[in-house]
C-alpha cells in the first residue's frame, strides 16, 4: 500500500481507527533480515542455542520490529514525514510464527493555523488477541484550504 | 535529561551517522513495507518531501555506526562509553552496567520525536545521554533494572531530527510474555 499524500487533518473525526495486518506468521528469516537491516545483533533474537540456554523456547523478534512494522500502519495512513512523535511500549515479546495486526485510534484533534495535530493510540497484537506494543503518536497534517 | 550547552565542545562519544539510501531500502524491506518513498528517488521527487527519507524508526539502524554499540555478534551487555564528566558528576548512575548477559537485557519502551525527516545523503551527528534509572520487582523477570538513554541526531547545522529516548530492562532471569 502505498502512503496517501492527500489526507487532510479534515478528513479525521475523534473515534476513527484504521487496522491491518502487519506480518503473518512471522519468519526467523524476517528476524534475521531486521537484525542484518538494524546493526542490532544480540543473539537472542537469531541464535536459538543462545535462547534455549537464557530460558526463552526460542528466538524473538526485536521490539524495534515489532515497533516497526506499527509505524507502517501509520505512514500507510497519515501519509510520509508527517509524524512529530511515536512512541511504544513492549509489553509481550514476538515469537516466530506469529500474526501481527496494528490498530490506530484517532483520540484527539487539535486544528492549529494551516495544520493540525492528530493524537492517536496504538495498539498492535498477536494472533491471540494478546496485546505485544501499545503507544501513541501525533501527527501533524495540512487542513484544507 | 541534562541539556547540552551549545557552547560546549562537542561530546566525546559523539559519532557519525550518514543517512544512506541502500540502508534505508534495506531497512524499510525488513519491515515488509511497500512504500516507494524509501528508496525511489523519481517518486520521492514528485512528493513534497522531494527526497528518499527513512522510515519512522529507522534512527535505530544507526547501532552499524555506533562504535559502543556492541550488539554486533558478542554476548555480553556493551559497558558504556567513556564519560568522565558524567561519571563525576552522578556517580555512574544511569549508565547500563556493562559485562552481563544479553539474553538479560530487553527492550522495555521506545520513542521518537520528529523535528525534521530523516532525509537520504544527511550527515547525521548522534550523541546519547544516560537518562533516569530505577528497579522494579517484577512478577516474572525477578528484579528489574531499567535504564533510560535519550539520543540526538543533528543535522550538519546542529538542528535537531529526532530525539530518541530508549528504555531498557536488564533481568535477573528469562521473562516471557
Amino acid at each position: 500500500m502505498a502512503a496517501n499524500p492527500r489526507l487532510r487533518f479534515d478528513d479525521l473525526s475523534v473515534g476513527e481507527s484504521r487496522e491491518a495486518v502487519l506480518v503473518e506468521n512471522l519468519t526467523r528469516t524476517q528476524i534475521v533480515q531486521y537484525a542484518g537491516a538494524s546493526g542490532d545483533f544480540n543473539p537472542i533474537h537469531h541464535d536459538e542455542p543462545f535462547a534455549k540456554a537464557a530460558g526463552y523456547p526460542s528466538v524473538f523478534a526485536h521490539g524495534m520490529l515489532s515497533m516497526g512494522l506499527t509505524g507502517r500502519l501509520l505512514t500507510d495512513w497519515l501519509g510520509d514525514g508527517v509524524l512529530r512523535s511515536f512512541g511504544v511500549r513492549f509489553v509481550r515479546q514476538v515469537w516466530p510464527g506469529d500474526t501481527l495486526t496494528g490498530r490506530a485510534s484517532v483520540r484527539s484533534l487539535e486544528a492549529r493555523a494551516g495544520e493540525g495535530l492528530v493524537g492517536l493510540e496504538l495498539v498492535t497484537t498477536n494472533q491471540k488477541g494478546e496485546p505485544v506494543v501499545t503507544g501513541e503518536a501525533t501527527a501533524s497534517l495540512l487542513r484544507r484550504a | 535529561m541534562r541539556r547540552r550547552d551549545e557552547r560546549e565542545a562537542p561530546m566525546s562519544d559523539a559519532y557519525e551517522f550518514p543517512v544512506d539510501r541502500t540502508a534505508i531500502l534495506g531497512f524499510a524491506a525488513a519491515l515488509g513495507e511497500t512504500n516507494r518513498i524509501y528508496w525511489d528517488e523519481a517518486y520521492a521527487r514528485a512528493t513534497p518531501l522531494g527526497v528518499v527519507i527513512g522510515s519512522p524508526t529507522f534512527a535505530a539502524a544507526s547501532a552499524h555506526w555506533n562504535p559502543w554499540a556492541g550488539l554486533r555478534g558478542v554476548r555480553q551487555i556493551p559497558a558504556p562509553p567513556p564519560r568522565p564528566k558524567q561519571r563525576a558528576e552522578s556517580g555512574g548512575e544511569g549508565a547500563p552496567r556493562g559485562g552481563g548477559s544479553l539474553a538479560r537485557l530487553l527492550h522495555g519502551e521506545q520513542r521518537f520525536e520528529y523535528h525534521q525527516p530523516m532525509r537520504a545523503g544527511m550527515r547525521l551527528t548522534v550523541t546519547s545521554q544516560p537518562g533516569k534509572s530505577w528497579e522494579k520487582e517484577g512478577k516474572r523477570g525477578g528484579k528489574l533494572r531499567f535504564t533510560e538513554t535519550i539520543t540526538e541526531y543533528r543535522d550538519e547545522r546542529g538542528e535537531l531530527v529526532v530525539t530518541a529516548t530508549s528504555v531498557g530492562i536488564i533481568t535477573e532471569k528469562a521473562v516471557e510474555g
